[in-house]
């Protein structure tokens, strides 16, 4: 019955939607061949990154989190289609809420948490104590 | 939608709502057709509140996974005399989920661009081969976890084991919950066509999808190859 | 076969619950026949139960936040009479009993009570605000209502067949892990809250989507009411709080079925990070709850002094900065878990600073009334009231916000009377502010103002008599939650808020009468115009009740407070503008998908708490059934004729014009 035709806003873009104008098909599968072998680089180099020594060792949970950003960025970028043009700044702006959030309740709760337990026994010397 | 008004500097003297015009240049009074979508112009398209409105649940349950992950990361030592992660990770196991998980965020962005083409078989061909790859990802995880649990390694043995259970675990009910959504999708798409709404639905897989892959990178990277160094 | 339920689980021993039992069963039962026997069920199903309109939604939230407000008040009055009484005896209430009461009432009225009402509101007007027709997705918004419904059911449910949690409103483990909760209790409270828990993050993802994307022509953001700026604001906050409460609560629903080890004393389980990540989600909770009821004021407090708000711009900044702080403070709940001080400095800080928004609000809500008309209406004095008593119960927050100082008050009956003094003066006149205003809006009458003011001098009174003994008491030593007690020197003061209750108890029959009355006379109350209160928002530009569309037209919206804008010039002109192109309307449909999904969502609850595995396998895939059902759906929308269109509209345009005759008559400028 009634479904709306499919319009589109001159301003604004949906996330996900691939709306640059006059995309041919294959610069839209050239997208997702792009990001699918960055992706795939940067995994690849992620799961090597233990068993090469090319990393200092303290270092390598860096290396691993800038490793996963990146890869989370490419996804972002080439497989969601979330650009920083105009038209995409309340899809950013919600992502980056989202960021924000995640980051305070992950360090917050991490910072908490191990100042807790830094002054807290032992939970098995809590168990002995109370036997 | 209605009536000009041409005594708008009366009652907007500081010009405050005047934002961004898309289409109208030089201030208030010229040419203001405004852009849809962007506050000003009145309501959005359905194609972008719904598509917004999915990519904020997906924001909203990333802070659910970011709860459980708050709580692995308090409890990666907890191991209570049990097994910890270095002596339980299937190295190849884990290479071969994230190889299934990125190639179906490939293949699921190629059925997007089908579906943009309106092409029915492609489309349906790469969702299948999206849901294959999906299904092999949990299989795998399966694998994984009834190894763990056959070892005494299950999720009652300890805190770190429930935390990575859980974490672990609720990403593979997502992606359980995705494959039974991709299945459905496949049969509105084929018996209905390429409808507005049912376009509007593909896109919010693809999302959904994609979120599942980018969960996965921290996930992969959190817990098994940062927990494998310890 | 039924798993852990047997006939045991109706407290067939237990006379106090057995009786209120079995008169909810009875009045529950006696309504629905009475709805059937008139044959009012048709007319239920199609224009209540199955709407996907936001002012039905929202006018069934409010009922429903009503009647468990009535719920968790009886729960109350039974803990101060308990209290009174309780001096060296042994009271009416055993232990086991009084725990379940004390922890029924929070849970309720936080979560059916509070949020219901809260949530209502802002699904009656926020879209007739923003001048559209309706939220982003409706069906979602009745699915939202109809699971928060659930919950309240499963809360209600454990009154009559089995027990409800002893834990506190909050289950805090090792005491709600199953070696020491290993009733059903908990696992009610559980999925109570796990399942409405979906329900208010699809109101805030519904909410967050319609005010950024879904507005009138020309409302940029700065021409948005406060109201909606703040439930801009609340939602944001559900949509990145609710989460962490769902996971949360799932994580010890995993300890107590599968028997995992997040929260256990053994195994390594910590059970001080359970209490860091529910505060995580709490603290932010009582702001979704706040904010919107500052939103209430700011609405009510410059429509009855005539003048519009006072600084805008800087209301909109102070609600998006209690917004971003409210998620910096969560520790301030449990400062005396052993935190180091530069971790409980933090905190303190930020808490304090974070009742500086606060007061630029309530300077702002000053500054509005000073120097206007002001017009004494039962929503205006609610509002005073709040602005007096909220800033005693935000004083006292910011005293708690000292660490040495919550060393000695954590827990003791100043907290509680902090945190009531904020939601009682915050949230719940809020609520029975915008419950006075927008009623008329919503039914087409006013409510009767004596009884309205009645209530509003009782609450008030009752309020002070029954908290202020509390901070009192607090400060003497008495801790919460006490079921008994024997230090002769806290005597007076736990009697005097039991008095306060029995004034709490005549302000509540006001209330009662005073809906009661005005229906009985709403065609003396009646509103003609649809805009009984010279308001300056856009939801007064409609008719009341509004049609089903909102707006025939949506409005052209050219500054802040598009409608008065509009009825100026209106009174200027000395006519209306110029009749619009009337055009065919599309209308969500109605739908039972939200009303089946909270059935088998609800049968799955029921089933998960009693272990009753073959049950929960059914309702689960009876919801999948549903949700795809709905998605196979081809017709979603029925159209509105613009024949339809014009006589409604032309009816709302006759009575402005009436008005505007009248108006004109009486000689006098707004």
């Amino acid at each position: 019955m009634s479904h709306e035709t499919d319009t589109r806003d001159p301003g604004d873009v949906g996330p996900g939607f691939m709306d640059a104008a006059g995309l041919t098909i294959r610069e839209g599968i050239a997208r997702y061949v792009i990001g699918f072998v960055l992706a795939s680089a940067l995994t690849a180099a992620s799961f090597s990154v233990l068993n090469t020594s090319l990393i200092w060792g303290p270092g390598i949970p860096v290396a691993l989190v800038v490793l996963a950003i990146a890869q989370i960025g490419v996804h972002l970028v080439f497989f969601l289609h979330i650009t920083t043009a105009p038209d995409n700044t309340n899809n950013v702006l919600a992502l980056a809420f989202g960021v924000l959030i995640v980051a305070l309740l992950i360090g917050g709760s991490l910072w908490i948490m191990d100042n807790l337990n830094q002054r807290m026994m032992p939970m098995h010397e809590i168990m002995q104590m109370q036997r | 939608m209605s009536a000009t008004d041409t005594s708008l500097q009366a009652l907007d003297p500081y010009r405050v709502g005047r934002g961004r015009d898309w289409l109208s240049e030089g201030g208030i009074g010229a040419g203001h057709v405004y852009a849809r979508g962007h506050g000003e112009g009145g309501p959005a398209s359905k194609r972008v509140v719904v598509s917004f409105g999915f990519w904020i649940f997906i924001l909203s349950d990333i802070v659910m996974f970011s709860a459980f992950f708050a709580a692995h990361a308090v409890l990666q030592t907890a191991a209570a005399g049990g097994p910890s992660g270095r002596e339980l990770f299937n190295w190849w196991s884990i290479v071969l989920q994230t190889a299934c998980l990125l190639a179906s965020s490939f293949t699921c962005g190629l059925s997007a661009v089908a579906t943009e083409a309106r092409n029915q078989l492609w489309t349906q061909l790469a969702l299948l081969v999206t849901g294959v790859l999906g299904l092999a990802f949990l299989v795998l995880e399966v694998r994984d976890f009834t190894g763990m649990v056959m070892q005494g390694a299950g999720p009652q043995r300890s805190a770190f084991l429930s935390s990575l259970f859980a974490v672990v675990g609720l990403h593979g009910l997502h992606v359980s919950a995705g494959v039974l959504w991709l299945g459905t999708m496949m049969a509105q798409v084929f018996v209905k066509g390429f409808r507005p709404d049912i376009l509007r639905r593909l896109v919010c897989f693809n999302l959904f999808w994609h979120a599942l892959d980018i969960i996965w990178v921290a996930l992969f990277t959190i817990v098994y190859l940062i927990g494998l160094g310890r | 076969m039924f798993g852990k339920l047997t006939w045991q689980a109706i407290p067939l021993d237990q006379p106090i619950p057995l009786v209120a039992g079995a008169v909810v069963v009875l009045i529950i039962l006696a309504v629905l026949a009475w709805v059937v026997l008139k044959g009012y069920l048709p007319y239920l199903w199609d224009e209540w139960i199955t709407s996907v309109d936001h002012k039905r939604i929202g006018v069934m939230y409010i009922l429903l936040g009503l009647v468990m407000l009535l719920r968790g008040f009886i729960d109350a009055i039974m803990m101060r009479s308990q209290q009174a009484l309780a001096f060296r005896a042994a009271g009416y209430l055993p232990p086991e009993h009084y725990d379940q009461i004390f922890s029924a009432h929070g849970t309720i009225m936080i979560f059916f009570a509070a949020m219901p009402i809260i949530i209502g509101l802002m699904n009656f007007a926020v879209p007739l605000q923003l001048g559209v027709r309706d939220v982003a997705f409706p069906t979602l918004n009745s699915t939202s209502f109809w699971l928060t419904a659930t919950g309240a059911l499963l809360v209600n449910i454990s009154l009559v067949v089995g027990e409800f949690a002893r834990t506190g409103w909050l289950p805090y483990p090792p005491l709600s892990e199953l070696p020491y909760s290993p009733g059903v209790g908990v696992d009610y409270y559980l999925w109570a809250l796990l399942i409405s828990g979906v329900g208010t993050l699809l109101t805030g993802i519904n909410f967050v989507t319609t005010i950024l994307k879904i507005r009138a022509p020309g409302m940029s953001y700065l021409r948005m009411s406060m109201f909606c700026w703040t439930a801009l604001a609340a939602n944001l906050l559900i949509v990145a709080a609710f989460p962490i409460l769902t996971a949360t609560l799932g994580m010890l629903a995993l300890d107590r079925y599968l028997g995992f080890h997040f929260f256990t004393n053994e195994a390594g389980g910590n059970m001080m990070m359970f209490i860091n990540l529910i505060w995580a989600w709490g603290h932010p909770e009582v702001y979704i709850l706040v904010l919107p009821a500052f939103g209430i004021f700011s609405e009510v407090i410059s429509t009855f002094s005539g003048k519009p708000l006072f600084n805008y711009r800087s209301m909109v900044a102070a609600t998006l900065f209690i917004c971003l702080v409210s998620f910096l403070v969560w520790l301030h709940h449990f400062f005396t878990m052993g935190a180091g001080a530069d971790v409980n400095a933090f905190f303190g800080i930020a808490t304090s600073i974070i009742a500086v928004g606060t007061g630029v609000k309530v300077y702002n809500w000053l500054f509005t009334m000073y120097g206007g008309r002001i017009r004494f209406t039962t929503p205006m004095l609610w509002s005073i009231g709040f602005l007096v008593t909220f800033v005693i119960g935000g004083m006292t927050g910011v005293l708690l916000a000292v660490p040495p100082a919550d060393f000695l008050l954590h827990n003791s009956l100043f907290l509680v009377a902090h945190f009531h003094n904020v939601i009682i003066a915050g949230v719940l006149f809020a609520g029975f502010a915008g419950v006075t205003y927008w009623f008329p809006k919503a039914f087409g009458f006013k409510l009767d103002e004596g009884l309205g003011k009645a209530a509003f001098w009782l609450s008030l009174i009752g309020f002070y008599v029954t908290f202020m003994p509390l901070y009192a008491v607090g400060l003497l030593g008495m801790t919460r939650r006490l079921q008994h007690y024997d230090v002769a020197a806290w005597r007076p003061w736990v009697l005097a808020a039991g008095i306060g209750i029995v004034i709490m108890i005549c302000a509540t029959a006001c209330q009662v009468a005073q809906f009661v009355v005005s229906i009985r006379r709403r065609d003396e109350f009646r509103d003609e115009t649809g805009d009984p209160w010279d308001g300056r928002s856009l939801e007064w530009a409609t008719a009341s009740p509004p049609p089903a569309f909102n707006f025939a037209v949506l409005p052209n919206v050219h500054g802040e407070e598009p409608y008065w804008g509009i009825k100026q010039r209106a009174i200027e002109a000395q006519r209306l503008s110029p009749e619009p192109k009337y055009e065919p309307i599309e209308v969500p449909r109605n739908s039972p998908t939200g009303f089946i999904t909270a059935f088998f969502s609800t049968i799955t609850g029921f089933a998960l708490i009693w272990h009753i595995w073959w049950l929960v396998v059914l309702g689960l895939v009876g919801a999948f059934a549903v949700f795809v059902w709905f998605a196979w759906r081809d017709v979603v929308e029925y159209s509105i004729p613009a024949a339809e269109v014009a006589r409604l509209d032309r009816a709302r345009r006759l009575a402005r014009e009436q008005w505007l005759a009248q108006h004109a008559r009486a000689g006098e400028s707004a």
